[in-house]
């Protein structure tokens, strides 16, 4: 009969010798294996009497249990080795640096964002976009406008012409979005409230002009409207499209062929270390004409000018991202360097909403 | 249009400051460009007088000046270098601290040459005043000592720079300025009338107007008038003084009264030296081959459309634009015809832009001169030479007739609040019309108004209506908040091109692409090279040669860009833009295309080199991904879409596709650039792109409603089957996909090609395709019998379309 004490002490030594997992494993098996020396013990307890069973039993099954316990705690510890062992070879670089992400390269571009504000600032006035043709004849863009042949006023459009065709008539790039106005009240029936953005094209170029551009206009004909509305708009607008609580703003008497009466809008601004800051400061910044819908025009399209009336008000898109968003220079809008439009230009996601803020 | 404070006071009895009038004229749309306030400018100069001049101690040419400034100060001592200086003169002094215009410096105290000098004694060239500066100024005996300079010498005129809107051609002289600031309360108007001027006996040089009549309006009326035995000289100093101020350079007295007139009245006229007209003048049309040498020094051919003055010698003046110089007035001028005449303002705009001649006569001319004032502008100029230079005035011939521009409008008042929301008695807007020169007839609510002669652009009542609000204000027009149409949530507003195009930038930025404008203009052989060329799509006046012809596709405009960014040190770059195209000159030909470029290693998923992969350069499938993604996100159903392998012209054609609906529906392209284009183009690869016209896409069924299909699921496993199939090489792979899809369209579900090869294993001009199958059981689990079965129906389907056999 084996001295049990002796053999508990051999086994928990073993247990604790075990170096890894497998080595444990031998060892249970020589304890609690069928022929584990435990094993063997326990096998003896059938054939005692009950007296003896009840002498060495628990002696037995408390060595077992204790082994048991031991392998049990033993293989924990080794796991839990294994494991670190495992982790700290699978160990990274988290620091490496990742390439950059789509999300993160992509851009729209400011003149794109800036259309997106307009369009959600006039929607929730009822406004919808009305768009035409940079192509134009010389009746939508000038005639129709009220623009008399030879007169001072078309000379001072820089107009790009297209060759002539077989009767003579010559197609002009539209030097202005105001011959939409012209198709969208020869094609709808008043009330009409619109937003009218595009290119526009003027043979010149320097620091100040490129020869293409971008206008926004917008136009309301119903019965009633008139300079006062214009006035409210114009405030509304400005003070949602710059993100300011007020601002002042300066109307002087003008002149445009297809508007009467006509105003320029100034707007107050302070100019610091070559910022420009709205609502503030004396400076007087020059930001867009407007006006009441000409007599002629709407003749031309058909409408009674004694019935119908309304008002017009044009400004360029590209020069309110830069009065907004602080470009000093107009010609690397169309330029496509990517360092100008990774700067200035705007996440993906960035969808100008009234709800969230035009801007973030 | 510049003018003087003093000059517009001749005309205006008011009080007003400089501020006041700048503002005023802002408001009531005149708008001020520039206020050059020259009393500020000039105010530390001050008139002194030098109580000693001692020679220098340590220089020869320098002066060690005592100046008594007239301020109570003890005499300052100033080092001065003018020859000139001397004990007991008048000169300016300066005090340090001033602003020196004529040497962009300002004063310091400083030390010359051992001396200590606090101050400045100034020549003309210093003040700007004259090209001077031999010497200091040396001003008379009793010139006051410690006033002001600028006042004394009356150079402390602020000048009034204001932009003239083309209507207001009244505003083109000083008196119609004065009289709108009268009309808007800043003071009373007082332009003095013209007396008539009697003359001796007729005029000696006849006038005759050779236009038929239908001509007739290119020169309605000439008036002429001869004043003998003048004496033509410098003109006074005043009158210098008033032009320099304005920037016009004096020359003689004679022109000067003609530039006088031009500025206080908006009258132009013109002198001929009597003596160098041969015969009698006519006003005609010019000659084919005629020239002129005009009084700007330069030679100017003429045409037929041209009107001209002429005599026996032939051409002596471009009507309303130029004078020649043959007939000038200069100081030899004794005898001196004086013109005052109307023009037709298109002929003389045409005129003008034809000759290039800028002058202030053609400026005022195209935009009408009044016609009333004709007459009294020829006795005007006549009394100021009869004042100036003397001599004897002859009676004045008329050639023509003055035209009679007199016309009634009818004038409801309540205009004013339709158009503008302003409510006004009836007696201002009334005396506002009559203080600009309208006559108003009645008493009603609607009133009989006739425009001045001045005024040729009042057609109607909306102009009515904008004299009264410019005058009253357009600060004074309340804002009225602007009512919704309906009392409702704002309703949706695009269109569905709008909404795509919008959706499709966003996108597109999203997959890494920088969204870049470009012009819609680009060079005569890209046009071509990409599908364009039209030469009626062919600017007529191009800005330059590279900005020619109205575009034809987006890619060269882009693939330019892209270069040009690899040439800055950016050679992986991905752009895209969202913009017109054209294809006629129509409406219709204009239409809205999405493309995407990428050149380099500039690929959606990453770009350039990385340490756990190779920098890969981008493919026709990056092009591929882009535009599937931009379809995918636009919604529009693929199910039906063609990707038919090659695409135009500009696209390498074994790796470039058609995106279609159908042969006539095609819907855009996507491919690697041809390398011939890449040559022509002077660009380097990879580059590639893809192209889909917005407008050609399909537009969503109609639904009655906003719900979704109803959503099917199945309860039971799908289950996966690889296939590896051997083709010819040329078999696209999606005719593999196709047939495997169509074997079973209840069961199978999905189909992927998750390996091409191609190589010695399957051997010459074949390539083994492997497809990963998915099968959903709907109503029960697949016995293996089924699976089985449903397999060979897709290895049958796939070999009897494309000719396949299963890989062993």
């Amino acid at each position: 009969m084996t001295d049990i004490p002796t053999l508990e002490r051999t086994l928990i030594g073993a247990v604790a010798a075990a170096a890894d997992e497998a080595a444990l494993e031998a060892v249970r098996v020589s304890a609690l294996g069928k022929k584990g020396s435990v094993s063997e013990l326990l096998k003896t307890l059938g054939a005692m009497t009950p007296e003896e069973r009840r002498e060495k039993g628990p002696l037995i099954n408390g060595l077992r249990d204790r082994v048991n316990a031991a392998i049990a705690e033993r293989k924990a510890k080794l796991e839990e080795k294994a494991l670190a062992a495992r982790l700290a070879a699978e160990r990274v670089d988290v620091t490496l640096p990742l390439q950059e992400g789509p999300q993160t390269r992509g851009r729209i571009h400011p003149i794109s964002q800036v259309i997106d504000e307009l369009t959600a600032i006039f929607a929730d006035m009822g406004f919808s976009i009305a768009e035409g043709p940079d192509i134009e004849t010389d009746f939508y863009n000038f005639t129709a406008l009220n623009f008399p042949a030879g007169h001072p006023a078309r000379d001072m459009h820089d107009t790009f012409f297209l060759p002539p065709d077989d009767n003579g008539e010559r197609k002009v790039l539209r030097t202005h979005t105001s011959p939409v106005q012209i198709r969208t009240m020869l094609g709808q029936k008043p009330p009409i409230r619109v937003i009218i953005p595009g290119r526009t094209y003027r043979c010149d170029s320097d620091q100040t002009h490129t020869p293409m551009f971008h206008q926004v206009e917008g136009l309301v004909i119903d019965k009633s409207s008139h300079i006062g509305h214009l006035k409210w708009i114009l405030e509304e607008f400005c003070k949602a499209f710059f993100e300011v609580d007020q601002v002042k703003m300066r109307f002087r008497p003008s002149f445009f062929p297809f508007t009467e009466p006509s105003a320029e809008v100034d707007i107050q601004c302070s100019r610091k270390g070559g910022e420009i800051r709205f609502g503030e400061g004396d400076d007087w910044l020059e930001i867009l004409g407007c006006g009441m819908v000409h007599p002629n025009v709407l003749r031309n399209c058909g409408l009674d000018p004694d019935e119908y009336q309304g008002f017009a008000w044009g400004m360029g898109i590209d020069r309110i991202a830069m009065l907004k968003y602080g470009m000093p220079d107009l010609r690397p809008f169309f330029e496509a360097d990517v360092r100008w439009l990774s700067h200035y230009g705007f996440r993906p996601l960035d969808l100008p909403t009234l709800a969230g803020g035009l801007s973030s | 249009m510049k003018f003087t404070l003093s000059w517009l006071k001749d005309h205006l009895d008011t009080d007003a400051t400089v501020q006041d009038v700048a503002d005023t004229l802002n408001r009531i749309g005149l708008e001020v460009e520039a206020v050059e306030d020259k009393a500020a400018l000039f105010a530390p100069y001050v008139i002194a007088h030098v109580v000693s001049a001692e020679q220098h101690p340590n220089a020869d040419r320098l002066r060690v000046c005592m100046v008594d400034t007239g301020r109570g100060e003890p005499p300052v001592q100033v080092v001065c270098g003018a020859p000139n200086a001397r004990t007991g003169m008048k000169s300016v002094f300066a005090p340090a601290g001033t602003y020196i215009p004529g040497k962009g410096i300002t004063l310091t105290v400083g030390t010359i040459r051992g001396v200590e000098s606090r101050g400045m004694l100034c020549s003309a060239f210093e003040l700007e005043l004259s090209d001077d500066h031999e010497g200091i100024i040396d001003l008379p005996e009793d010139a006051p000592v410690g006033q002001p300079f600028a006042a004394y010498a009356g150079i402390d005129d602020p000048v009034i720079e204001i932009a003239v809107t083309p209507n207001r051609a009244d505003a083109l002289g000083i008196a119609g300025i004065a009289r709108d600031l009268a009309a808007a309360g800043l003071g009373r108007l007082k332009t003095p009338a013209v007396a008539a001027v009697p003359g001796k006996g007729p005029c000696p040089v006849s006038v005759s107007l050779a236009f038929t009549g239908e001509d007739a309006h290119l020169c309605p009326a000439f008036a002429l008038r001869l004043v003998r035995g003048v004496k033509n000289g410098p003109s006074p100093a005043w009158l210098q003084r008033r032009l320099k101020a304005i920037g016009l350079r004096p020359i003689n007295a004679l022109v000067d009264i003609t530039n006088y007139i031009t500025f206080d009245r908006g009258r132009p006229l013109h002198v001929f030296d009597a003596k160098k007209v041969t015969g009698n003048l006519v006003v005609r049309h010019a000659r084919d081959g005629e020239e002129v040498l005009a009084l700007d020094g330069r030679s100017y051919a003429l045409d037929p459309s041209m009107v001209v003055i002429a005599d026996d010698n032939g051409v002596e003046s471009i009507g309303g634009i130029m004078g020649g110089e043959h007939s000038g007035c200069d100081e030899t001028t004794t005898d001196v015809l004086i013109e005052s005449a109307l023009w037709d303002p298109l002929n003389i705009a045409q005129t003008g832009r034809k000759l290039g001649i800028v002058s202030d006569a053609r400026y005022r001319f195209e935009r009408g001169v009044d016609p009333a004032f004709c007459e009294p502008g020829l006795a005007l100029a006549t009394q100021m030479v009869l004042d100036l230079c003397g001599g004897e005035a002859s009676e004045a011939t008329l050639a023509g007739t003055i035209p009679d521009t007199r016309r009634a409008l009818a004038f409801p008042y309540a205009e004013v609040k339709r158009l503008t929301g302003l409510d006004l008695p009836a007696e201002t807007m009334r005396g506002t019309l009559e203080a600009l020169g309208f006559l108003v007839a009645g008493t009603g609510d609607v009133v009989e108004v006739m425009p001045p002669s001045w005024r040729a652009d009042i057609e109607g009542k909306a102009d009515l209506v904008e004299e009264v609000m410019r005058i009253t204000g357009l600060d004074n027009v309340p804002a009225v908040p602007f009512p919704r149409l309906e009392a409702a949530v704002a309703k949706p507003v695009l269109t569905l091109l709008q909404k795509r195009t919008r959706l499709a930038k966003r996108t597109l930025a999203a997959r890494g692409l920088v969204e870049a404008v470009t012009w819609s203009f680009i060079g005569k052989a890209e046009a071509g090279l990409f599908g364009g060329g039209d030469p009626r799509l062919a600017l007529a006046n191009p800005i330059a040669p590279e900005l020619s012809d109205m575009r034809p596709s987006l890619v060269p405009g882009l693939a330019r860009a892209a270069q040009k960014n690899a040439d800055r040190g950016h050679p992986d770059v991905a752009l895209f833009e969202v913009g017109q195209v054209f294809a006629s000159d129509e409406p219709e030909g204009q239409t809205i295309v999405a493309c995407a470029l990428r050149r380099g290693t500039a690929r959606a998923e990453g770009v350039g080199r990385r340490w756990d992969g190779e920098a890969k350069p981008v493919d026709v499938f990056d092009a591929k991904a882009d535009a599937m993604a931009l379809l995918a996100a636009l919604g529009i159903p693929t199910g039906g879409l063609q990707i038919v392998p090659g695409g135009p012209d500009w696209y390498h054609p074994g790796r470039s596709a058609t995106l279609q609906f159908g042969p006539k529906a095609v819907i855009g392209a996507f491919g690697e650039l041809h390398p011939r284009i890449l040559k022509a183009l002077d660009i380097k690869g990879p580059l590639v792109a893809f192209e889909l016209t917005l407008d050609a896409l399909p537009a969503p069924k109609a639904k009655p409603t906003k719900m979704k299909p109803k959503l099917a699921l199945s309860d039971f496993q799908p289950l996966t089957r690889d296939f590896a199939f051997v083709v010819d090489r040329e078999v696209a792979a999606a005719e593999i996909v196709k047939s495997a899809g169509a074997a079973d369209r209840n069961l199978v579900t999905d189909v992927t090609v998750f390996d091409v090869y191609e190589g010695p294993h399957v051997g010459e001009g074949k390539k083994s395709v492997a497809i990963a199958v998915t099968l959903q059981p709907t109503d029960k689990t697949l016995t293996d019998a089924e699976i089985e079965a449903v397999s060979a129906k897709i290895v049958e389907q796939v070999a009897k379309k494309t000719g396949a056999t299963l890989r062993g």
